[in-house]
């Protein structure tokens, strides 16, 4: 079916086309369209607006036809429910949130619709980006388009970015915004056999993405190829004098750069990153992923991050933490879902307990208890202090090598309910991202090989702040060594 | 200091007080929405503001100058480094569920501020940190039977909290500390002190112990906003806490609301269930940093205050404490003064300010602001006299002339002649009249009651229309009846 | 450090979190397992060590004092639960 090409074209691929006017962007939109109705199985938008992409791809094409293209011109994307868009429900895939339409935008998705960017819609999540596998949504779990050989049960996708890991592997869109807090756009991005990456805090504008854990969130790309992710990230980023967190430096052309390779470059391999539990798989992936880079002229060295096994746990504070506050205002007040209680105290715990559902509610439970009185200073600011010397560790790394190589996650997708009982258990899947998050630097997933079971496995690269340059390049030296090319099994 | 006598014995009254000051900005701590007062319903309200999802706050520069400027004319530690912290609560007026405030680190920390009692003693309150916040939206509770509207036009405005130490010892302390805080902040030009409005409110913390003894346990009387009320509610506060010790009872911990209409306070109805703010530093939100260099410019900036212009007024214009402390009490009120008193006798400048204009502003009702006689009519008026043209008698009519026409003085005494006539033959001619009318009295003037001279030189006067000129009148009527 | 069911009800009434009665017991196992496996931390030495403020050290940024947003009443109510002309609606409030 002709149609099946055009979905899987990846952005760069549908720019060239779109340029020699092989395909206008209302054709692109419309395949994409047609994937979404047929993968409806999938669960990965919580709100699809085919007119919405239609009204954008024939704009796109009018602006192309002017000669004024952006540079994601004509590109139909699926954005993350977490991110304000007006006109357009915007839900966090929570209860409480549901039926809310903003009237603003979110600064990265208007940068997005300035570059040209068709919106297919909004994808699932974790509700308020709350977990690891998307099993947490209010609109009900995402299925990984990917099954384990053998089982024909439906897997995660991970999680928070769980719909947009979906989307972008399914052919559902060519690229998707994510968020990542402590994984949630590398984790989806391993499970699901795509490319994700989160920049360095403060490079994207948190302003208008419904906020989890403000000092750790942000914005990023999930595609199909690092070069899809590079050109995304390039449009998604930018000063934006609305976020105090926001860095005013340059954005770098990460295109231009991408294939300057690895050659002279050291390349970090961080012992604590070795757990026991590391399946045998992942462990085989990391150390080819280490012989590709030595291949391609990179010097492999030794590093230490001492406090990495205090990360995960630190984290486990500081982000419900801010949440139990960022998530104060959900109060049945000014928007979004109400129960009426008995009076406004019972109102305001009614509401929130109804709206939001248990794993929330668990962790504005543990992050009330953390800052409450007598427990401040054990916890939060422990951890907050934990998390100074989680970043000095990098530091440390940095100065012998210019990035670090580890796998994404300790394992490969899981079933839907395989691990929702465990907080715990579930909590450990974001080991390996929670570090660099702690610390704010640039870490992306690239697909680079299949586990045992015949599922997709990641492979993290981790830069120094702002040189997300050099992340890319690595990124992309594993993928034309990997050259993953493995694909779900199309469903619907 | 004034104690309560109790049944028991004397009782001394603690107070302290925490401020709320609404920082003169056009817009909001954290947002680009305005800070005018009485805007329709959610008019100035921002999606910030509002707490929309997604939103974030980016910090008002002017803001944040104004703290420092005011804890500079307080005396005060600028902090190089503080801290905006998240204060955790729920109410309808609060839209983030959290009040950005700054907890452990303020941006101004230790001053104080110099009051004058009535009796003429001074006293130091201390001042123990100043801090910036936002302000909370409005809750009407009358507006329907069975909902409370709520209105945001003033949440996210910038409010200066300043908490002193328990320095107070009277109601009238309290209430002295107040409006000497409005007249400093007013001064400043960082605080309108316009208390109606609630621009300035204050928490008073009473509690009553025996003269010198361990402090007791302590209420708090929630937003007062006029200094009268500071007054009566700190009053009526300590007495009721006398009251209770001496029934036997202890005094409970607790925040009350005053009733103005009843003069009493109460405890508020809501339950005051267990506070836990789980205050912690706003991750949306960097610390604060200022250099020695930004703190400096802005010092260097700072008016005149009004200790320092009373000393002033006192050292270098030779005027009373008395008339100093009152005309400095306003700035607007010492800025007028000194107009009127450039280049003239500053103490007939006073009184002129102080008896004639400020008597006539208070039966008119009338601000300093709108004062039909400006500085410069009245400084008009205060040279005739002083040159002789018209007589002290006559310049009070021709300043009523002038603050109910609101014309200069000079044109006002052409129009109705009233030149003091200081020609000694004309005067002479009266003084005879006089003497002729009332030869009884000047054979009683002769005899030694030389008080009569005050008789015969208002006689004078009245026959002259007050245009005569005293001096010259004495003269001449001291060398008839004494020759 | 043990939460039990009491300390579970009065932080879910910090959070305004209705919590069923019944649901107490579980959630405080929970929040205990989560919480001794942050005891975890104790074992980091943060002996003056600065709690992390930012990942760039870099000053506060300010903005001027500008009217530049307001005047949007509709679209802020557009989305409440209640209004009553311009303004949000809540359950009385007694003070
Ligand atoms: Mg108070
Ligand atoms: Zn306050």
């Amino acid at each position: 079916m002709a149609d099946n090409a055009l979905t899987d074209l990846t952005i760069a691929e549908a720019r060239e086309r779109l340029d020699r006017g092989e395909v206008s962007a209302r054709e692109l939109a419309e395949a994409h369209i047609a994937a979404i109705e047929g993968a409806r199985a999938l669960n990965a938008f919580v709100t699809e607006t085919p007119e919405r992409a239609i009204a954008d791809a024939e704009a796109s094409d009018a602006r192309r036809r002017r000669g004024e293209s952006g540079a994601l011109e004509g590109i139909p994307l699926g954005i993350k429910d977490l991110f304000c868009t007006e006109g357009v429900m915007s839900t966090a895939a929570s209860g409480i949130l549901d039926g809310f339409v903003p009237t603003y935008e979110s600064t990265v998705s208007a940068n997005l619709f300035a570059a040209g960017a068709v919106m297919l819609g909004k994808l699932n999540l974790d509700e308020f980006a709350m977990g690891s596998s998307n099993e947490t949504s209010h609109f009900g779990p995402v299925e990984n388009p990917w099954r384990r050989q053998g089982d024909n049960r439906a897997l995660v996708p991970g999680g928070s970015s769980g719909g947009s890991g979906a989307a972008v592997a399914g052919r559902l869109c060519l690229g998707a915004t994510g968020t990542d807090t402590g994984g949630s756009i590398r984790q989806p991005a391993a499970f699901c056999g795509v490319v994700g990456a989160k920049p360095t805090y403060g490079r994207c504008s948190r302003w208008g993405i419904v906020a989890f854990a403000s000092s750790l969130d942000q914005a990023g790309p999930m595609a199909r190829s690092v070069r899809d992710t590079a050109l995304m990230l390039g449009a998604m980023a930018g000063f934006d004098p609305k976020d105090s967190t926001s860095v005013d430096i340059d954005v770098p052309d990460f295109e231009a750069t991408l294939e300057d390779g690895v050659a002279g470059l050291k390349v970090g391999i961080p012992a604590e990153y070795s757990l026991d539990e590391t399946p045998d798989d992942i462990r085989a992936l990391w150390d080819e992923g280490i012989a590709w880079l030595r291949d391609a002229g990179a010097e492999p060295v030794e590093v230490s991050l001492p406090h990495t096994a205090f990360a995960l746990p630190a984290y486990h504070l500081i982000a419900p933490a801010e949440a139990s506050s960022n998530l104060a205002r959900y109060d049945g007040v000014r928007y979004g879902q109400r129960v009426e209680g008995e009076d406004l105290i019972d109102t305001y715990a009614r509401t929130r307990g109804a709206g939001f559902g248990a794993e929330v509610r668990r962790r504005i439970l543990i992050g009330t208890y953390a800052l409450s009185a007598g427990y401040y200073d054990a916890y939060y600011l422990k951890a907050q202090k934990v998390r100074t010397l989680v970043a000095r560790d990098f530091e440390r790394a940095f100065e012998s090598c210019d990035f670090l190589l580890t796998p994404t996650c300790p394992s490969d997708a899981f079933a839907i309910g395989e691990k929702s009982d465990d907080p715990i258990a579930m909590y450990l899947n974001d080991v390996l991202t929670v570090p660099a998050s702690l610390a704010g630097l640039p870490a992306m997933s690239v697909p680079a090989g299949l586990s045992g079971g015949g599922l997709p496995l990641g492979l993290q690269i981790v830069a120094r702040a702002f040189d997300e340059e050099t992340m890319f390049r690595a990124a992309r030296a594993i993928e034309k060594a990997a050259a993953f090319d493995a694909r779900p099994e199309p469903r619907g | 200091m004034s104690l309560i006598e109790g049944r028991s014995g004397a009782w001394e009254t603690v107070i302290g007080l925490e401020v709320h000051a609404q920082v003169v900005s056009e817009s909001k701590l954290f947002s680009g929405a305005s800070t005018a007062f009485g805007g329709e319903a959610n008019a100035q309200v921002s999606l910030v503001d509002a707490a929309m999802p997604g939103m974030l706050p980016v910090v008002n520069e002017y803001c944040v100058e104004q703290a420092v400027r005011t804890g500079l004319g307080l005396g005060a530690e600028i902090n190089p480094v503080s801290v905006f912290d998240r204060k955790n609560y729920f109410y309808p007026d609060l839209p983030q569920g959290y009040q950005i405030s700054q907890y452990s680190q303020p941006i101004v920390g230790r001053g104080a501020v110099e009051i004058a009692l009535e009796d003429g003693t001074q006293r130091t309150v201390r001042i123990l940190r100043l801090h910036l916040e936002q302000d909370a939206g409005k809750s009407l509770h009358d507006r329907d039977p069975r909902r409370t509207w709520v209105d945001l036009n003033r949440a996210g405005v910038a409010l200066m909290e300043i908490v002193t130490e328990p320095d107070m010892r009277s109601p009238d302390e309290a209430a002295a500390f107040m409006a000497k805080l409005r007249t400093i902040l007013r001064y400043l030009g960082t605080c309108d002190g316009n208390m109606q409005e609630g621009s300035l409110r204050a928490d008073v913390n009473v509690s009553v112990r025996r003269p010198g003894g361990a402090l007791g346990t302590r209420c708090e009387i929630k937003n007062l906003n006029s200094i009268r009320f500071i007054r009566q509610a700190a009053a009526y506060e300590a007495g009721r806490q006398v009251e209770i010790i001496e029934g036997g009872g202890s005094i409970e911990q607790e925040t009350r609301l005053f009733d103005t209409d009843r003069g009493v306070t109460r405890p508020m109805r809501t339950k005051e269930e267990e506070h836990d703010y789980r205050y912690f530093p706003d991750p949306d939100l960097l610390p604060l940093e200022l250099t020695r260099d930004y703190v400096d410019r802005i010092a260097a900036d700072l008016p005149e205050l009004p200790d320092a212009k009373k000393a002033r007024f006192v050292r270098e214009l030779g005027l009373s404490d008395e008339d100093a402390e009152v005309l400095v009490a306003d700035r607007d009120n010492a800025e007028y003064f000194e107009a009127v008193a450039e280049g003239r006798d500053a103490k007939a400048a006073a009184n002129w300010v102080i008896h004639d204009l400020f008597g006539a502003l208070n039966r008119s009702g009338l601000a300093i602001g709108e004062a039909p006689v400006g500085a410069a009519h009245l400084g008009g008026l205060i040279d005739l006299i002083a040159a002789g043209t018209i007589s002290g008698r006559i310049a009070k009519d021709v300043f009523q002339a002038m603050f109910e026409t609101g014309r200069d003085a000079r044109s006002i005494v052409e129009e109705r002649g009233l030149e003091q006539v200081s020609d000694t033959g004309e005067i002479e001619a009266v003084v005879d009249g006089i003497l002729a009318e009332r030869e009884d009295m000047v054979a009683e003037y002769r005899s030694g009651k030389t008080k009569l001279l005050g008789f015969f030189v208002g006689q004078a006067m009245k026959a002259t229309g007050g245009k005569a000129n005293p001096k010259t009148v004495n003269e001449i009527l001291r060398a008839k009846l004494d020759s | 450090m043990a939460v039990d069911t009491d300390t579970v009800r009065r932080i879910a009434m910090l959070a305004r979190l209705n919590v069923p009665e019944d649901e107490l017991d579980g959630l405080a196992g929970e929040l205990n397992k989560i919480l001794d496996w942050m005891d975890l931390l104790n074992g980091a030495d943060t002996d003056g060590v600065a709690p992390m403020t930012a990942v760039k050290p870099m000053p506060l940024r300010q903005r001027a004092d500008a009217v530049t947003e307001g005047g949007i009443a509709e679209d802020l109510v557009a989305n409440a639960p209640e209004a009553a002309g311009a303004f949000f609606a809540v359950p009385k409030v007694i003070e």
